[in-house]
């Protein structure tokens, strides 16, 4: 087999030892583990910040905190979320497994790869010093909308320049996995071989560098606003706020479907694993993500359905949007088909893949009504919104991280983890993250805006329900680094295999996967075994 | 399974959440229908809406946890791995959405053409919003209201303050001079702001809109003649340290009672300067002595 040959090669790698190997790395792993880590310790940050928040709303009253400190709480923990643990959590899963899954020996760009991941600690050092200099860190919500952005203090042109080094940083990621999907792929390897998580990747990279400059853009225009006296968005000057909202929203919807289509991928891989089935529709799900990718660059206007837009564009906008449903519940009812007849287990990564499929068709219904603008006049701005949002990405995004992490796993560290925890990890978020999230859909229908820290007394009582929710499901994430460090330390031996329906090329490889992989192309009939998807 | 001991847990949360000591026993669940012929149609939208998710989620809920069920490797399930493909099924599942998306699209776009139609209106608000308090401007009378979050709210919402907010009445949803309308009359609002956006937002009313330095934007309402009485909402727009204290009141009366108000408000507010944005800072004043 050709990896024992490859196992040979490991001898004469002399990769540094210590803190060197891990500055200086430009192999596709190491650089996989960073970014993951990376992802892990934002997880933490800003879900600490999410338990303040919750602490504060536990009840009516300020007990704990000054409003601006709130104000900070919310954004830094979007910024945190969104920025710091979600989008590096896909980098590090495309860096680990794009390349064992298409059949190449790294990225294709590995000196970039490195560049790319040791710009975040930066960005996020830069961020969160904003805490400590004069005015405190930056409190007008993660959308930095003007002008009262431009009224932050000295963590203003921190933010500003996190966000250009973590946008710098995107388009690199993706500029990478463009390149390696497109010219590293095995002979025989063709794009309609690739496994989903492949696939959604692609699409997600050509988003990324779409609308990561859009943002770059919008704040260097902020910048300047403030320091430059340019008028970019001040009316007194010439200028438009609303106009920001447009470009940042160019921006931040497709951000969105950056944050949940390798979701997606992921869904794809492992419901067809433990189904025992190939998936269900593979060349439509591949176009139904390339339509909802299109799409989201037509539909920003609905986050801003009360900003007084005129009629004709606010029904193109509540059209446009509510068109996303379709290629979206097409996605759901392709993967309830995977399951139809086919054979069932349900191992960590599954439960996860199955909560994701429930909980995140929440996040599509709650998304559809907020598509009609009539009533988004309602929802708007509310802790509906809230819950929406949190619905698509903590079951959404996150859990699929987790599944995929409880997926790839064995084949990363060569050892089986403590299913029994995972499982305890599962049902405890599962739980949890509905009696945090779903009261906040009751809160904002009876009429509580979002960004409040205190709030009247009719809410109390499903604020105290959701800060509950809050607190049990940050504990329970607890489980989650104590699971991986108890499986990297030891545990029972993984084959190469992994799970019994597995199907990919990363599983024709031995587990753990040497450190170099793919160095000789795998033969057509590794290909042809693992495309059975 | 530990299926039960979860199912404890829950109940246990629920119970502790229940028996809170601030029982204030709101629980709302849902939106309420309002005050004007377009709230309640909105809030019909909403139903329309909630139904049909309730009902696309009854039917994919419960295909997925058949198969959840049914078709267990534990109970010897055999896949069925040939089953990648039904076109007739595909069909089905991409053109009903298209047909139930095109029944809401309908009933969407009609209620969202008549909130466009602020023609015809019998009185003009200008409504402003600055950090953190509302101006309310009659624009064909010239009286003028300033509107901020009450006393006692106000002190039982410092930090620390010992106050608990169970005692004050309508906690953070007062304010010390609401904003007057008459019911069964065409009311449209032009609103701006002074410092940054803020949104001016009264559920009942079924109007949120942004209100945002340097533009104006128009919202418009028709107050059931039988709704008079108190509707309050909030600044649904981050707008920094103090949006959360903010609030609206919106105080219904009837026309003749509007009347009266307004020309009392006129006769108090005469003497004092013809009200200009940059005669707002006197407005405080002016505002102290309305009732």
């Amino acid at each position: 087999m050709a990896y024992t040959e490859h196992a040979a090669h490991d001898h004469h790698d002399h990769k540094p030892s210590g803190m060197w190997r891990w500055l200086s790395t430009t192999n596709h792993k190491d650089i996989g583990t960073l970014y993951l880590i990376f992802s892990c310790v934002m997880f933490f940050v800003g879900g600490a910040m999410a338990m303040v928040i919750r602490l504060e709303l536990f009840k009516p009253g300020m007990q704990f905190l000054d409003p601006a400190f709130y104000n900070s709480m919310t954004t830094v923990h979007a910024l945190a979320m969104i920025f710091g643990a979600v989008m590096p959590a896909w980098v590090g899963l495309a860096n680990w497994m794009i390349p064992m899954q298409v059949g190449a020996p790294d990225m294709a760009l590995p000196r970039m790869n490195n560049f790319s991941f040791w710009l975040l600690p930066f960005a996020f050092t830069l961020l969160l010093l904003g805490f400590f200099v004069p005015g405190g860190a930056p409190a007008g919500g993660w959308t930095l909308y003007p002008p009262l952005v431009l009224q932050g203090g000295d963590s203003f042109p921190l933010a500003i320049f996190a966000i250009h080094l973590m946008g710098a940083s995107s388009i690199m990621g993706a500029i990478n996995v463009i390149v390696t999907i497109m010219n590293m792929r095995a002979p025989g390897m063709t794009l309609l071989r690739m496994p989903l998580f492949v696939w959604t990747w692609l699409i997600t990279a050509y988003l990324l560098i779409a609308v990561m400059p859009v943002l770059a853009g919008a704040v260097t225009m902020l910048l300047t606003d403030h320091f430059f006296g340019t008028s970019f968005f001040s009316a007194s000057g010439g200028g438009d706020p609303v106009m920001f909202q447009h470009v940042f929203w160019f921006f931040g919807h497709p951000e969105v479907y950056i944050l949940i289509l390798p979701a997606f991928g992921i869904v794809s891989e492992v419901i067809p694993t433990f189904s025992r089935k190939p998936l269900f529709g593979y060349e439509a799900m591949v176009y139904a993500t390339a339509s909802i990718a299109f799409l989201s660059f037509i539909v920003w206007a609905h986050h801003m359905f009360t900003v007084g837009m005129p009629l004709a564009g606010e029904l193109f906008f509540m059209l446009s949007t509510m068109l996303i449903a379709i290629p979206t519940g097409v996605k759901v009812f392709y993967w309830s088909a995977t399951m139809w007849r086919g054979s069932l287990s349900f191992e960590p990564p599954m439960l996860f893949a199955l909560a994701f499929l429930f909980l995140f068709t929440i996040g599509g219904f709650s998304g559809l009504m907020l598509a009609i603008a009539p009533a988004d006049f309602q929802y708007q701005d509310t802790y509906f919104v809230v819950a929406h949002f949190h619905y698509v990405l903590v079951p959404g995004s996150i859990f699929t991280i987790f599944a995929a992490v409880y997926y790839w796993m064995p084949k990363w560290t060569g050892h089986m983890y403590n299913m029994t925890l995972a499982k305890w990890h599962f049902w405890l978020s599962t739980i949890f993250v509905n009696v945090l999230f779903f009261p906040q859909h009751f809160l904002g229908l009876a009429g509580m805006p979002r960004r409040i820290p205190d709030y009247a007394t009719q809410f109390a009582d499903w604020n105290m329900v959701s800060s509950i929710g809050g607190f049990g499901f940050g504990v329970s994430q607890l489980l989650f680094p104590y699971i991986i460090y108890k499986c990297i330390r030891g545990g029972e031996k993984a084959t190469a295999q992994v799970w019994e329906g597995a199907h990919g090329l990363e599983w024709e490889l031995p587990s753990p996967a040497p450190y170099h992989t793919w160095e000789e192309a795998p033969t057509p009939a590794q290909i042809a075994h693992g495309a059975e998807h | 399974m530990n299926m039960k001991k979860l199912a404890t847990a829950i109940a246990a949360t629920i119970t502790l959440a229940l028996a809170s000591p601030t029982a204030f026993a709101a629980w709302t669940l849902n939106m309420t229908p309002g005050i004007t012929a377009i709230s309640q149609r909105i809030y019909g939208l909403h139903m329309l809406m909630y139904w049909w998710c309730v009902a696309i989620a009854v039917f994919v809920f419960g295909w997925m946890i058949y198969s959840l069920v049914a078709f267990r490797k534990s109970q010897g399930a055999v896949p069925d791995t040939k089953l990648v493909h039904n076109t007739r099924a595909e069909i089905i599942w991409t053109v009903l959405p298209v047909l139930i998306l095109i029944g809401m699209a309908v009933p969407a776009t009609r209620t969202l053409i008549e909130t466009d139609d602020a023609s015809k209106t019998e009185l003009t608000i200008r409504v402003t919003g600055y950090q953190w308090k509302w101006g309310y401007q009659y624009v064909e009378s010239g009286v003028e209201v300033l509107s901020t979050l009450d006393r006692d709210s106000n002190a039982a919402r410092q930090l620390g303050s010992g106050i608990d907010p169970g005692t004050v009445p309508n906690y953070l949803l007062s304010v010390d001079h609401p904003l007057v309308v008459p019911a069964g009359v065409k009311v449209r609002l032009l609103l701006t702001a002074q410092d940054v956006i803020h949104a001016w937002w009264v559920p009942a009313l079924a109007i949120k809109k942004d209100a945002i330095p340097g533009f104006v934007n128009t919202a418009w309402f028709k107050i059931d003649t039988d709704k008079t009485g108190l509707y309050r909402g909030q600044c649904a727009e981050l707008c920094g340290r103090d949006h959360g204290f903010m609030p609206i009141v919106v105080d219904v009366r009837s026309k003749a009672d509007f009347e009266a108000w307004l020309k009392t408000q006129q006769a108090i507010q005469r003497p004092a300067e013809p009200a200009t944005p940059a005669a707002m800072a006197g407005v405080d004043a002016a505002a102290a002595k309305t009732g």
